[in-house]
């Protein structure tokens, strides 16, 4: 069965229309990479996945597992297996990161038919993880992105998908205001995810990132559509003649 | 007002809440007749049927004069006080046989609640049997309390056995000239609660009306009376974080505080009257009076308020801080849904030298529901070095609700520091959908965000409250989005 099958997909935001039909299969154990222009429309793609209702559907199905994507709410889709580790990480004051995962992850665990985890034994979970993308240990005890800096927020959104342990994770930029070191640790984090049984879905404008996490497939999204498709030499032909000469020869 | 009554009746029928018991009442209506009735059947002292006559008084002039205080920013129909019972005898409920008769989405809330199944029956009628005998769990309690020479019960009681503590204490924080629903509780007010903690005993346990025997039904006229003499600690909590029946539309309580030297007393309350039907139908309007006196040095009295019921909640718990180096504090949390109102906040009065007062207030409102911030900070002129820390912050769920902040500040003490902090903000419906994509449901998100908002108002509440208090601020706001 394939992961995700997208086929003719069209989304509006409000009056707009943003994705103007989008196919696209990725199948177990893929990584697909999705580049493209600023404004190009890979968040609200993300968005439409993971089901933000500023976005609606107006044309096309999205298959996920089989499943009709669109009848799920989004936390159904988490619970699912759906994963998106934001652009922009939402800060909630007075709930503490600790707090939030725990909840998460006993939320996902319970669909899964699985028993909660106490306090405790979170704990031990939790701590294996933070190693992982070595994560300061004060930044359980905060406030959910409250005052984290831009690397923080990243890491921590790396953290969550290895505590969640999802099938489809969708990248929106982890890799964007990383220094060189926090790339690595947060790519080391998100390779370690990668089995036969997961999929990934990496937006990055940056070529560096997916020396990382290396694609099987580029795509290349521009004004709500994907205008090209390749191997991960394209990504480089990318980084190297900027966007402008797709745009001319697609036109 | 009567056709809200009948309109209250009409739902205790639809719930099935049948009071076939002949009940024992006086005409309806308020005259000084009445005031005589309810003080002779209460067989009290002279004193203090003078005191609630000259309190019946003073209402009437008040009445005449403007009638309820409407600086408030509540809207309401005008309370017909002529159309109102002021006595009725405690009338035996009707106990239910089992949970079934009973109400299934008062059952839902309960179980949301987390409240036990025998707390359960109790709080919505239920013949409770031997297993959960609260008369003896209260009984147990008392005895203990006894023997450190803490007197705990209700007012009615205190009235007959310590005539001279209530006479010397009654009206002395909150007098009945006060304010117009003051005055109307002075002179009508049915029960209560009243305890004493004697001179440097730390009361072991929480007490809360609850212990007070299941039998006692909060009233309609509450009257509550609580003193710490010198060095003693008490921590006291009121009502119940589970949905009452309650037949009354008007409430209107006074509780009064007083502490001595080096005296603590605590005050938790977690209020969660019917609040109305989604259309504002019904619903309780609840004007409270509370204040404390920190009469002594180093004195300190905590108010602390989960306020999520009532149609209108008007209330302000204060502190008058006479004492030198005392402390005032208050911690709220209200919350507004549907088409409830609340006009509530504190008043800190300095008085004496270093004195102290924390102000805490935390305003959800979701829904249509408004709500305001009223605080009254005044800085005597002996009150040399006294300080003031408040921060009034409130969160919006949706659009369509309000929140307003009246501070008033009132210094007659150069040497005073004053900080004053406020926010507003929302629900982001990028927050919730950033829960909701880890897996949390709406609902569950709300009440975490609604949570968090509040944590440093219910880190105060005592820790069995505070749970159940999380519970319900959740619980409160079910359906408030989406
Ligand atoms: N909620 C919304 N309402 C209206 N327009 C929106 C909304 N969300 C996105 N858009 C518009 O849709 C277009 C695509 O935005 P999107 O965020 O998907 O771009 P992107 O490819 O992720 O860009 P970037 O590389 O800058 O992150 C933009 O023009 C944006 O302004
Ligand atoms: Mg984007």
């Amino acid at each position: 069965m394939t992961m995700l099958e997208i086929e003719n997909l069209h989304a509006t935001a409000g009056d707009a229309e943003i994705l103007k039909g989008i196919d696209l299969t990725i199948r177990p154990g893929e990584i697909h990479a999705i580049m493209g222009p600023n404004g190009s429309g890979k968040s609200t793609l993300a968005g439409v996945l993971s089901g933000r209702a500023a976005f609606e559907v107006t044309k096309g199905s999205i298959l996920y597992q089989g499943k009709n994507l669109q009848e799920l709410d989004p936390e159904q889709r988490a619970r699912e297996g759906i994963f998106l580790a934001f652009q922009y990480p939402v800060e909630i004051p007075g709930v503490t990161n600790n707090y939030f995962l725990k909840a998460s992850l006993n939320a996902i665990r319970t669909h899964r038919g699985e028993e909660e985890l106490d306090a405790m034994d979170f704990l031990s979970v939790v701590k294996e993880k933070m190693k992982i993308v070595e994560m300061p240990k004060d930044l359980m005890g905060r406030s959910i992105n409250e005052g984290f800096s831009g690397g923080e927020k990243k890491r921590n959104e790396v953290l969550q998908m290895l505590l969640l342990e999802p099938k489809l994770m969708v990248l929106d930029e982890t890799d964007s205001g990383l220094d060189i070191d926090a790339l690595r640790v947060v790519a080391t984090g998100v390779n370690h995810l990668r089995s036969p049984e997961r999929s990934m879905l990496v937006i990055t404008h940056y070529q560096r990132l997916l020396d990382y996490i290396v694609p099987d497939v580029v795509h290349v999204l521009s004004e709500g559509r994907i205008v090209r498709s390749g191997g991960r030499e394209l990504a480089l032909e990318l980084e190297e003649k900027g966007y402008g000469w797709i745009e001319e020869a697609g036109a | 007002m009567s056709e809200t009554i009948e309109k209250l009746a009409d739902r205790e029928y639809e719930y099935g809440f049948v009071t076939d018991i002949e009940e024992e009442r006086i005409p309806k209506g308020l005259s000084e007749e009445i005031v005589r009735i309810i003080s002779a059947k209460k067989d009290e002292p002279e004193w203090l049927l003078k005191w609630r006559l000259k309190a019946f008084e003073r209402f009437q002039q008040m009445r005449e004069d403007g009638h309820c205080p409407d600086w408030a920013k509540l809207s309401y129909p005008e309370i017909d006080f002529q159309d109102m019972y002021y006595y009725a005898a405690p009338k035996p409920k009707k106990q239910l046989e089992s949970l079934d008769e009973v109400d299934p989405e008062l059952l839902a809330t309960y179980e949301k609640l987390g409240i036990p199944l025998q707390e359960q029956k109790r709080l919505a009628g239920v013949a409770v049997d031997a297993v959960f005998d609260s008369v003896s769990v209260a009984t147990t309690y008392k005895g203990e309390l006894e023997k450190q020479g803490i007197l705990f019960g209700s007012f009615s009681e205190a009235v007959k056995n310590h005539p001279e503590l209530v006479r010397k204490y009654l009206g002395s924080v909150v007098p009945y000239s006060d304010n117009f629903f003051a005055a109307l509780n002075s002179a009508v007010f049915s029960d209560g609660s009243f305890a004493y903690i004697p001179k440097g005993v730390r009361c072991p346990m929480e007490l809360s009306t609850y212990f007070r025997i299941n039998a006692q039904e909060t009233g309609q006229f509450e009257r509550t009376l609580i003193i710490a003499e010198e060095s003693s600690y008490v921590s006291y909590l009121e009502g119940c974080t589970a949905p009452m029946r309650d037949e009354n539309q008007l409430h209107a309580a006074v509780v009064e505080l007083v502490a001595l030297d080096d005296a603590e007393i605590k005050y938790s309350t977690v209020q969660n009257w019917y609040p109305g039907d989604k259309d504002g139908k019904g619903g309780i309007y609840n004007f409270v009076t509370k204040r404390g006196a920190c009469r002594g040095k180093r004195s300190k009295i905590s108010w602390t308020q989960v306020e999520t019921g009532s149609a209108i909640t008007w209330k302000y718990p204060g502190c008058i801080l006479q004492g030198d180096d005392s402390v005032g504090e208050f911690y709220s949390v209200a919350l507004t849904n549907n088409r409830q109102q609340a006009d509530t906040g504190t008043k800190m009065i300095h008085i004496g030298k270093n004195t102290k007062s924390t102000i805490i207030s935390k305003g959800i409102s979701a829904g249509h529901g408004q709500q305001s911030y009223r605080g009254l900070v005044r800085i005597g002129p002996k009150a040399h070095g006294a300080r003031n820390y408040s921060q009034c912050d409130s969160l919006l769920l949706g659009d369509q609700c309000g929140a307003h902040t009246f501070p008033y500040l009132e210094v007659k003490n150069a040497s005073s520091t004053l900080e004053h902090e406020a926010t507003t903000s929302k629900i982001g419906e990028d927050q919730l959908f950033y829960c909701r994509q880890r897996g949390i449901s709406e609902e569950d998100a709300i009440s975490m965000i609604v949570n968090g908002f509040c944590k440093e108002v219910l880190r105060e509440l005592p820790m069995e409250f505070a749970v159940e208090a999380q519970a319900l601020l959740g619980v409160s706001l079910e359906g408030s989005v989406g």
